[in-house]
């Protein structure tokens, strides 16, 4: 043995076979080939940049005037704010819709798999028929369906359907549906830190029942010791500073006033990205159920746990390892999927940008790396996410 | 702990067989108890609802004659109509390959498998088809059954190797007679990809996207399992910056920029063309990391043992890990190719009449103003039967082949 491997240490193989030469070799080459690609392409776009249009790569116009309204906006906007502030409305809607849309979905999609597995056949059959629908037609023609051929359909604003209306009153229209509101008073604030006191006073005493149960041997109900102290102080809060002024909505013209409208562009995109995505999330979390083995229910029920205790103490948790990764890749998704909005006129951050800031401006280059640039960090986070997540999984496991 | 064997010291008599009544079957499945009864009723209640505000829509609200006025805009766009008998070859030719290859590769005659057989019949029954459209499907039949008595009856050795060419010849042989030759007249004239429109453009991009981003995805796969560095992270890097980002942020990009990129001097690339670079760039990455969970699926004694037979990296990955990965992938890829095909609904943004860009175009018709619903039932419900069938028929490939029992 010995021998043998001081006789192949003088017999290297030549060159062109030895495995360490080529594979330095073969890197080169291809690291040389992918950068004189990109080099050739971007020497093309710089040259026809300059000649076809006079530019150069320029982020400049982020503080011109953008000169353009966006329908509807989380923060304060109008025409003569700059192109960087339109790009930050278009974002922060698509991270409204895409936080509400994830909500929605899992919650649609949580009940859609549990009734999957129901030992009710009718509902069993109404759930496996959402998902089947859902699952394979497009969503692009879901969200032009519910736009054009459900929202459009309704009355205009004039004769919108009242629902509830001297109580509560909830206006169905062409143009979304308006609701009644709370306005933010001048105690909103002071409310907002009693809440946050709220939150603290409630860690400390779930804290307090903890140590009591450890020390007594028998725990008491910690979630509805928390809940509690949380909610009394926010009710009590809420009746003593008033921070949120009810307001209707009513018809004013050919519009509604007070209230809140929700535009029927958003409407469609949320109803759209929480249906489609609930049926993938159905599946996932069905799959889930089902990958815990049924001995461990059995085993479970013959240690006299209920029903619900069983769920929540044994099969959940072992089915949310299963569920979680795939999950936050359909949250990834429908984030990625809210992007369709420029087909139904909702201003997300990608008809924002990459519509009408590019149509103004001409900056195809910046533009798209500023897009892309958002949405690759939140690909980003969410597999930093993943990583912490399966390493934490991982622990628990072994 | 012990094992204690009972000895059976008399006769086990088999469980007690259960009496399969129709009202058993509903006491069971329907009201067990109090609770499940009660979500039965409502359950029916909401269907019954459903129903009958369906029905009622499809009979007496909706005004159908949208469809059959268009429905040749719907199947194939602007492609003219001279020209629609290459379309149906091609019909004939899916047939006769879906036709040998359920004759070499299925196993015996199943429900799915007649109601197959029994699509284009049924195609036949549509009131608007023309005398010629329902010869035409005949003739489909005829292919389909015909090929599939040739695959079950003529016994030849290696027919599923023939089945898996017919298919391969057949991607290509599609691709030349939609679009023709160079000739100018005659019947194999060029129809430029800008006159492709409604399912046919839709299923083309779908096909050219999986077919060409396949080779594209098992390097970046292999690119992404490698030792060396420097390939490792630019797989790495193209194919999370690709799953990063919106496909429609890509079409756009295409439509727009790709030109940039391009020497001045090239000629400019068309519209349908740049739309598949825009999806073949994209399927690439999503293959890329299907392909990866079948390479990692395979156990490294594989390539231990092509290793120790003598075979070197090259010989081992082509002959021995390869076919082995993509085998056990085979499902994922064609759940892959629904969602791609779902997918090129979105080159209707860029301004192409696919499927769904041509129902839109329908509807901006001031004759056909207002009948959304209607159009986009009927489209929906073609996307629906496409993706469904395929998904149908990939379970019961995975089942069939064993794939998924390793």
């Amino acid at each position: 043995m010995q021998e043998s491997s001081v006789h192949t240490s003088h017999a290297r193989p030549p060159i062109w076979r030895d495995e360490r030469v080529l594979a330095i070799i073969s890197q080169i080459v291809v690291v040389a080939v992918v950068v004189g690609l990109l080099y050739f392409f971007y020497n093309n776009m710089v040259r026809a940049l300059r000649d076809q249009m006079g530019i150069a790569i320029s982020f400049g116009f982020i503080r011109q005037t953008a000169g353009f309204d966006i329908g509807e906006s989380l923060i304060a906007y109008q025409r003569s704010d700059t192109y960087g502030r339109a790009f930050l409305v278009g974002l922060l809607n698509t991270l409204q819709v895409a936080a509400l849309g994830i909500v929605l979905a899992t919650l649609v999609g949580t009940i859609a798999g549990i009734m999957r597995l129901s030992g009710n056949w009718l509902v069993r059959k109404i759930a496996l028929v959402y998902v089947e629908f859902f699952r394979n037609i497009p969503l692009l023609l879901l969200l032009i369906f519910i736009a054009q051929a459900v929202f459009l359909k309704l009355p205009r604003v004039r004769d919108a359907i009242r629902l509830f209306d001297p109580v509560f009153p909830i206006f169905l229209s062409n143009r979304g549906i308006a609701t009644p509101w709370g306005v933010p008073t001048a105690s909103w604030n002071a409310y907002l830190m009693a809440l946050g006191g709220g939150l603290l006073a409630a860690i400390v005493v779930a804290y307090v029942q903890v140590q009591r149960g450890r020390r007594t041997g028998r725990m008491p109900f910690v979630t509805l010791w928390f809940l509690g102290v949380f909610l009394a102080i926010a009710i009590v809060g809420f009746i003593i500073l008033r921070p949120l002024a009810y307001s209707a909505p009513r018809l004013e013209g050919l519009n509604t006033e007070g209230g809140k409208n929700f535009s029927q562009q958003f409407l469609a995109l949320l109803t759209g990205l929480t249906f489609y995505t609930g049926a993938f999330i159905a599946e996932i979390v069905r799959a889930g159920i089902q990958s815990v083995s049924k001995g461990q229910r059995e085993a479970s029920t013959a240690l006299g746990l209920n029903g619900v205790q069983t769920m929540r103490l044994i099969v959940l948790p072992q089915a949310q390892r299963v569920i979680i990764p795939p999950l936050t890749s359909q949250y990834l998704n429908l984030t990625k999927n809210s992007s369709l909005a420029i087909a139904i006129g909702y201003p997300d951050l990608f008809a924002v940008a990459g519509n009408t800031i590019l149509n103004q401006t001409g900056r195809a280059i910046e533009v798209f790396m500023m897009i892309m640039g958002v949405y690759l960090s939140f690909s980003l986070l969410t597999s930093l996410f993943m990583n912490w997540y399966n390493k934490r999984i991982q622990l628990v496991e072994r | 702990m012990t094992t204690v064997t009972q000895t059976p010291t008399r006769e086990v008599l088999p469980p007690p067989s259960e009496r399969k009544t129709i009202s058993a079957w509903l006491r069971r499945n329907l009201f067990s108890n109090w609770f499940n009864a009660l979500l039965t009723i409502l359950a029916a209640v909401i269907i019954f609802w459903l129903v009958r505000g369906l029905t009622n829509w499809a009979l007496h609200t909706a005004e159908w004659d949208v469809i059959p006025a268009n429905w040749n805009l719907l199947m194939r766009g602007q492609y003219p109509a001279a020209m629609a008998w290459r379309l149906w070859i091609c019909i004939y030719l899916a047939a006769a390959v879906v036709g040998l290859s359920w004759g070499a590769w299925g196993r015996s005659v199943s429900i799915t498998m007649l109601v197959v057989f029994a699509i284009p019949l049924l195609l036949m029954l549509l009131p608007w088809l023309s005398a010629r459209a329902r010869l035409d499907l005949l003739i489909t039949e005829a292919a389909l059954i015909g090929a599939f008595a040739v695959a079950r009856f003529v016994p030849l050795p290696n027919m599923s190797r023939i089945a898996a060419a017919a298919w391969a010849l057949f991607f290509l042989a599609i691709i030349f007679i939609i679009r023709g030759f160079g000739a100018d007249t005659g019947p194999w004239t060029v129809v430029p990809s800008n006159l492709w429109g409604g399912l046919l453009l839709s299923l083309l991009l779908a096909f050219v996207g999986i077919l060409f981003s396949f080779p594209l995805g098992v390097l970046l796969a292999l690119g992404r399992q490698s030792k060396l560095p420097a390939i490792k992270l630019l797989s790495v890097i193209y194919i999370e910056f690709i799953r990063g980002v919106p496909l429609i942020s890509l079409l756009f990009m295409a439509q727009v920029m790709l030109q940039l990129f391009l020497p001045a001097s090239m000629p400019p690339v068309d519209r349908v063309l740049r739309a598949m670079v825009a999806i073949i760039l994209f399927s690439a990455a999503y293959t890329a990391e299907n392909v990866r969970g079948g390479l990692q699926s395979i156990p490294k004694g594989q390539n231990e043992a092509a290793q120790a037979l003598g075979l070197n990296s090259f010989q081992a990955m082509t002959r021995i890990i390869l076919p082995q990965a993509l085998r056990a992938v085979i499902p994922v890829l064609v759940g892959q190719f629904i969602g791609l095909f779902k997918d090129t609904s979105l080159v209707a943004l860029v301004g192409l009449f696919d499927l769904l860009g041509i129902a839109r175009s329908i509807l901006a018709n001031p004759s056909w103003l207002g009948r959304y619903q209607e159009v986009f039932v009927v489209v929906a419900l073609i996307y629906w039967i496409f993706s469904f069938s395929m998904s149908y028929a990939s379970r019961h490939l995975e089942t069939a082949t064993g794939v998924g029992e390793r």
